[in-house]
């Protein structure tokens, strides 16, 4: 027994036969699943490149359905009803998100390409906890801080992305209803079935209809539900490019607009930091998600000090991320969601190499098949350049080095983004001092995307405005 | 018989980085009292003047935001002091240029006064009354404090001269930003006088900018700013609104609305001025041993 | 190398015993005083605790199955350091114990054998006569086992007993109270006082993490045993609450790979206590994997201090080969 073998883990995937994937999904209008009468799209396992299911999009006719039955429900229902009834349904609905918890993580890994063991562990754990939190604020508003009674808005129109399909329309749909407002949501267009299914659990949670409307489809389902005149608050989480048009596009109608953009956020890792770690931190800051997250920490400051000990933990480190199946419990990094998201990724990596950067990628296999992109660390990144620039939503890594912690600072806060920052050393007195002086919404010290409904979670500067979660969170929700 | 002995008249100026200047462009507008009579000539500023008093604000915001809450409390009630020293000159100025007089136009400068002492009261509670420990689902202490904007420029209220003006200030000053002012176009004596005020109390030098001149002109600007991190359009004029805050979309630039009419700002505020222009910042920290 | 603290009779009588490699001088130096082993250790990076444990639960998740599980098994057998050390025991114990190592499964005789029987000193002759020429270790724990509560010459006495009596292994305790009271030499002092009364037999430093209380002193313990020549850090005794966890062994771990790093000379980690199933097992041999790395899959490097674990194994064992649940009277109660 001394041999020294390759020890290979068996496939463990689990069962794609759990999501209860059905040929053809329709949109969610007025408490019913009904057709829609815009073009049908097809949604695609990013793994393996298969269609999954064909998917019933809106027509602006659609929409403008789907906002006016919102309406009614609001003004004739949900507006007026106890906010301890409201709370009812929404504990109800988080119920039910546990007891389908198995189902809607196989079918958001199906649907998006995260690895089961985050949509399982982080993605519809938080789902429920959101609905959770959330239920108890609806009864409970006149003591969060924005006077004896306040009103909700009215009707809701939300867009989400495609990083994290069902948490995102939690975190929109959850504070909404709480705060007494009705929701038309429109869900990713290559992303859309888990929110759904979230109809149908609002359907099985007897939710009265009209209070949560799904409406699938692109971008100018998006903007037709943004620019209708019946809605009241916009909420949209997605680039910043896309939020400056809605932010245009919402300018004198009088709609209160909460946005959450995008980042590049600056992971600072000082030489007395607790070093292994910090790697952790580095590997889930950046590689969580296959990188697409908006506050994933893109960008590695390293003390100069530690640097080449730190990169070389980190590399050796980031060799053991297993790549693959998503499906597959022991998968760390899972698909990058569509082909054009990975081209993009393809493309600012290039950059990388041509800006002078150095590149390592990790030795680790790669599928056949489907959108994979192995993950990579770029060192010897200096400001300029566009892989410390731009946000690549992908598992790319660019590490640059400081000397002090007022280099550090000024580095992490330039750029136009502020989302997120993350800060390791084991003085205390310095992780105070650093995180007054980031410009970012969340600062993660010594450790790195947490997230939880009862922290607010939003941005600095290009990177959005408005919180979402806890008590500042509901400001987003209510006529203050 | 005496001899009428001739008043000393005022030129009234910019107030930029802590000093009163004429606008860069030369420019001067009439400006005419509630009856139609002259006043004086103020500064018309220029969108340069509007790009130096951002650079302004910029360099006096670490500062300012950097300083403790007590120590801007304190700052800002001295303000509210030397305001009372001059409070017969704000009767004069306000009353000429909003053609109120007695004790309406008493009531409107003492509450321009007071207010500043409310605000002052609220530097060191905001973070009290916003903030939050959050009992997150994890060994975290996790918890979430207002922080300044950043760079807030205003256009203050066309009507209210003095009392609008300060409604408008003071809560960006108190919540620890650095502001950039354009005054009521037709009546922004009051504003200069202000200023003159600020520059003789504790507020650092750059951390309020006034300007006068085109409330038209000067706005896109601001609006547009890259560095400007809010912008208020309380005294944007209507056909101008929509314009303006598509503009600010282009930095992704938080945007106080417009009322409808502008407010009757002898009311008590309540804090949705002082949210409007802070961010919560929210901080992780494990907890173990 | 010369003793750092006050010397005693026992120590001064040892011949330096022959390092396994020089060590590269900023580790060399670490050692050479008191208060530079004080500056090393403390040098050494912080360890964040939930961090750590987060990373340790996120591993303990892997999903091992089919052949690699029968792998995984097979090689858990054969770094099991089949252990008593009650006051009850006896050679009668101990005989059926060596029984069970040398065939743990005697229905399947290609189950490997364990990697060692540990016992107390005085039973190391009953363990090496039934073991003699089976290449399975005999180990002994020692130095006033398990509080490490005496004088030196005790401990030395304690270990020369064992070996001796024929033991390959020593299994020593570090004194806690020395460590906790920041008396670095004295500890480092001892260890090096045993290794040399190991002569030669292969030296595990029992930190007693449970008594250590923070991951950082554990992080601490484990360079000082190292750099005092232990060949295996060891998490426990078994007597003492907690033993072995996921976390203290991921710090451990973390310590030989750094120590290989920086002087290319492999040593091994030893959890011991509290390790009972297979679905355990499995999960350190996960972190020795993913974090010490592929190396240190083999009982050259890697051992589980444990008694019921073995049956839990061999159970397990015959339900992946037959496919269906085994129970606990098919397998051998000793």
């Amino acid at each position: 027994m001394t041999r020294e073998q390759v020890w290979e883990y068996a496939p463990a995937p689990e069962s794609r036969d759990v999501a209860r994937l059905k040929p053809a999904y329709r949109m969610f209008v007025d408490g019913e699943f009904v057709d829609g009468t815009g073009e049908p799209l097809k949604t695609v396992n990013p793994a393996t490149e298969e269609v999954l299911a064909e998917v019933g999009t809106a027509s602006p006719a659609d929409v403008d359905r789907a906002v006016r039955a919102a309406r009614r429900a609001h003004d004739r229902m949900w507006g007026r009803m106890p906010g301890a009834e409201r709370a009812k349904y929404l504990f109800r609905i988080a119920r039910l998100v546990q007891e389908r918890a198995r189902e809607l993580a196989v079918l958001e890994t199906l649907d998006n390409g995260k690895p089961i063991r985050e949509s399982r562990d982080v993605d519809v754990p938080l789902v429920a906890a959101h609905f959770f939190h959330h239920a108890g604020w609806a009864d409970k508003l006149a003591y969060a801080g924005y006077g004896p009674d306040p009103r909700p808005l009215g009707v809701a129109g939300q867009v989400i992305p495609w990083n994290f399909p069902l948490l995102m329309a939690a975190w929109k749909i959850a504070p909404a209803l709480a705060c007494g407002n009705t929701v038309v949501l429109k869900p990713a267009e290559t992303t859309p079935l888990s929110a759904l299914v979230l109809a149908e659990i609002c359907q099985q949670a007897d939710l009265p209809p009209g209070v949560v409307n799904i409406v699938p489809g692109a971008g100018d389902v998006g903007a037709e539900l943004v620019n209708h005149p019946g809605v009241n608050k916009v909420a949209f989480t997605g680039s910043t490019e896309v939020g400056k048009l809605i932010q245009r596009a919402v300018a004198g109608t009088g709609k209160k607009l909460t946005l959450e953009l995008g980042g590049k956020a600056a992971n600072v890792v000082f030489d007395d930091a607790p070093l292994d770690q910090a790697v952790e931190g580095i590997v889930n800051g950046i590689f969580f998600n296959q990188g697409h997250v908006c506050c994933a920490g893109s960008r590695l400051l390293v003390q100069e000090s530690v640097a080449d000990e730190l990169l070389e933990t980190l590399r050796r480190r980031v060799s053991t991320l297993r790549v693959g199946d998503p499906l597959d419990k022991n998968t760390d990094v899972g698909a990058i969601n569509s082909a054009e998201q990975l081209a993009r990724i393809r493309e600012l990596a290039e950059s990388g190499d041509a800006e002078g950067a150095r590149r390592w990628t990790s030795p680790c296999p790669l599928p056949d098949k489907g959108f994979f992109f192995a993950p990579t660390v770029f060192s010897e990144v200096q400001q300029s350049m566009r892989i410390a620039r731009e946000e690549i939503f992908g598992p790319v890594l660019a590490v640059l080095t400081f000397r002090t912690p007022d280099e550090a600072v000024a580095k992490a806060n330039n750029t136009p983004y502020g989302l997120s920052a993350g800060i390791w050393t084991e003085k205390g007195s310095r992780i105070l001092w650093m995180a007054q002086r980031l410009r970012a919404g969340v600062v993660w010290a010594n450790t790195f995307n947490r997230f939880d409904p009862s922290a607010p979670f939003g941005g600095y500067r290009e990177s959005g405005f408005g919180r979402e979660g806890g008590r500042a969170g509901l400001e987003a929700y209510l006529d203050v | 018989m005496s001899e009428q002995r001739v008043a000393v008249a005022k030129t009234y100026k910019l107030y930029v980085g802590g000093a009163f200047s004429r606008s860069e462009s030369g420019r001067s507008y009439p400006v005419t009292g509630a009856r139609g009579e002259f006043l004086a000539h103020a500064a018309q500023a220029s969108r340069k003047d509007a790009r130096d008093a951002v650079s302004a604000a910029r360099k006096a915001f670490p500062g300012w935001s950097g300083a403790t809450a007590y120590n801007r409390g304190q700052v800002l009630y001295r303000v509210a002091e030397l305001m009372e020293g001059r409070r017969d000159q704000f009767l004069a100025e306000v009353s000429a240029a909003e053609g109120t007089n007695g004790r309406r136009v008493q009531s409107l400068v003492d509450a321009a006064i007071d207010r500043w002492v409310w605000y002052a009261g609220w530097t060191d509670k905001i973070a009290t009354v916003l903030g939050s420990a959050n009992p997150v689902a994890g060994p975290y202490f996790c918890f979430s404090v207002p922080e300044p904007t950043g760079v807030v420029a205003i256009l203050a209220p066309q009507s209210s001269s003095l009392l609008g003006l300060v409604s408008v200030l003071a809560p960006v000053l108190a919540a620890g930003n650095t502001a950039v002012v354009v005054a009521s176009q037709d009546r922004p004596l009051p504003a200069v006088t202000l200023a003159e005020v600020l520059a003789t109390s504790d507020v650092p030098g750059g951390v309020v900018n006034l300007l006068t001149g085109r409330t038209a002109e000067l706005s896109p600007w601001l609006a547009s700013h890259a560095d400007v991190n809010a912008i208020d359009l309380t005294g944007a004029p209507a056909p101008l609104r929509t314009e303006l805050e598509r503009t600010a979309a282009g930095t992704v630039k938080r945007v106080l609305r417009a009322p409808a009419s502008e407010p009757d700002w002898t009311r008590t505020p309540d804090i949705t001025r002082l949210r409007a222009f802070v961010e919560t910042k929210t901080v992780w920290h494990p907890m173990g041993a | 190398m010369a003793a750092l603290s006050t010397g005693t009779a026992a120590g001064e009588r040892e011949t330096p015993a022959p390092r396994p490699s020089p060590l590269p001088p900023d580790l060399a130096d670490a050692t050479r005083d008191e208060s530079t082993l004080r500056r090393f250790l403390h040098g050494l990076p912080g360890v964040d605790a939930v961090g750590l444990e987060q990373r340790a639960a996120a591993l303990a998740t892997r999903s091992i199955k089919k052949a690699a599980k029968l792998w995984a098994i097979d090689t858990a057998i054969g770094m099991v350091d089949l252990t008593t050390l009650e006051g009850a025991d006896t050679p009668g114990k101990v005989r059926a114990l060596a029984a069970k190592a040398r065939r743990p499964d005697p229905a399947r005789p290609e189950v490997p054998s364990v990697a060692a029987v540990c016992v107390y000193p005085d039973l190391v002759d009953t363990a090496v006569a039934e073991l003699r020429g089976t290449g399975i270790g005999v180990a002994s724990v020692a130095t006033a086992f398990p509080s490490g509560r005496s004088g030196l010459r005790v401990k030395v006495a304690d270990t020369e007993l064992a070996v001796e009596a024929g033991a390959s292994e020593v299994d020593m305790v570090i004194d806690r109270g020395a460590f906790l009271s920041g008396r670095y030499g004295r500890v480092f002092d001892e260890i090096v006082t045993i290794r040399r009364a190991c002569r030669g037999a292969h030296l595990k430093v029992i930190l007693e993490t449970g008594e250590l209380a923070t991951y950082d002193n554990v992080r601490r313990a484990s360079w000082l045993a190292l750099l005092a020549g232990a060949d295996f850090v060891k998490t426990s005794t078994g007597k003492v609450s907690p033993a072995a966890t996921l976390p203290v062994t991921h710090v451990m771990l973390q310590a030989v790979r750094d120590w290989y790093d920086r002087t290319g000379t492999p040593r091994g980690v030893k959890p011991a206590g509290g390790i009972r199933t297979t679905k355990d097992a499995i999960r350190y041999l996960v972190a020795v994997h993913e974090v010490a790395g592929p190396r240190w899959l083999s009982p050259k490097l890697f051992r589980f201090g444990a008694s019921s674990l073995l049956n839990d194994l061999l159970m397990q064992r015959r339900t992946q080969l037959s496919g269906h649940y085994s129970g606990p009277d098919y397998v051998a109660v000793d």
